[in-house]
């Protein structure tokens, strides 16, 4: 069982609206030293292993896993990035 | 002609379309549930708006996996005609059936108001009874119609002729050049945020979204 956390950020050049708008809300708090929000979404999820032998094997399964259903579904391409840690 | 309005759980402009349809248009229609994938025997699918599983993920994300959807590529690639309204154009660009992608308005609000859209493009089977750049009066609703791509997309949606319709006057939700709804490279398959079905007639205060349908007819 491998615990796996996906950050998805908006693809640098893309619009933010929401970013911009928490930024500018900062701003008005005070906090004018504030820059470059990005608002994104936080994937957290467990993948049971594939039974294989050795622990690198099986931890480079579920990396390829993960960003093939990164790919997929959990972000479009266009507009997203993300990056992963698997944490347990 | 016969035409399937796509059910995803969440849509909710399908009646809305299928009315039109069968009491403006006055042609046979029918609901396809997004489990089906029979849909040889139908001419023109529509994928209504609505918020297809909640939008969650992201807007028509989670609907491009329904089964139906495999179905509506074959169906695209035979040359059948396909118009994606609001969610519906989403889930096509989610789908991979048109390019780019549609995110949240710029000015961040859900803006449901009628607006100027322009004919970018009148040589299409969603199009030929327009005139060059003219003018529709049809109504948006949607917080996600922020059409984006990059600028070798764009190039390519000029080059082909791919942009159906441009905001007029004003741009509601800060869309990239203006793009209201896009085809295809084969113009088969539209995509456009505006609503034709809520303005199809004169009681709802426009019926410049009919000539979009009855286009099809044709």
């Amino acid at each position: 069982m491998a615990k796996v956390n996906i950050y998805v950020t908006p693809k640098k050049g893309i619009l933010d609206p929401q970013g911009k708008a928490v930024e500018s809300a900062l701003h008005s708090l005070g906090y004018k030293n504030v820059e470059n929000v990005k608002i994104g979404k936080f994937i957290e999820l467990e993948v049971t292993g594939h039974g294989t032998s050795t622990s690198s094997v099986e931890s480079s399964r579920v990396e390829s896993q993960i960003k093939e259903m990164s790919k997929k579904l959990l972000t479009n391409p266009i507009i997203e990035d993300f990056t992963f840690e698997v944490v347990e | 002609m016969k035409f399937g309005v796509i059910v995803f759980p969440g849509s909710n402009c399908d009646q809305d379309c299928f009315d039109v349809v069968k009491d403006v248009l006055k042609q046979p229609v029918e609901y396809v549930w997004h489990h089906d994938v029979k849909l040889d025997h139908l001419d023109c699918l529509i994928l209504p708006g609505g918020f297809s599983y909640g939008d969650y993920l992201r807007c028509g994300a989670i609907a491009r996996f329904s089964p139906i959807m495999e179905a509506v590529k074959k169906f695209a690639d035979r040359g059948g005609r396909v118009i994606g309204i609001c969610n519906g154009f989403q889930i096509l660009t989610e789908a991979g059936l048109l390019p780019g992608a549609l995110i949240r308005n710029k000015g961040l609000h859900f803006v449901c108001k009628h607006i100027n859209i322009r004919v970018e493009n009148n040589k299409t089977p969603f199009t030929k009874l327009l005139k060059a750049k003219q003018v529709l009066n049809i109504p948006i609703a949607h917080g996600e119609g922020n059409y984006t791509c990059d600028a070798a997309t764009l190039r390519d949606l000029k080059k082909n002729k791919q942009i159906a319709f441009t905001y007029y006057g004003e741009n509601p939700n800060g869309s990239t050049a203006n793009i209201a709804g896009v085809f295809n490279k084969r113009h088969n398959v539209l995509g456009m945020m505006p609503h034709p079905e809520r303005a199809s007639e004169m009681i709802l205060g426009s019926d410049d979204g009919l000539m979009i349908l009855r286009s099809i007819l044709i």
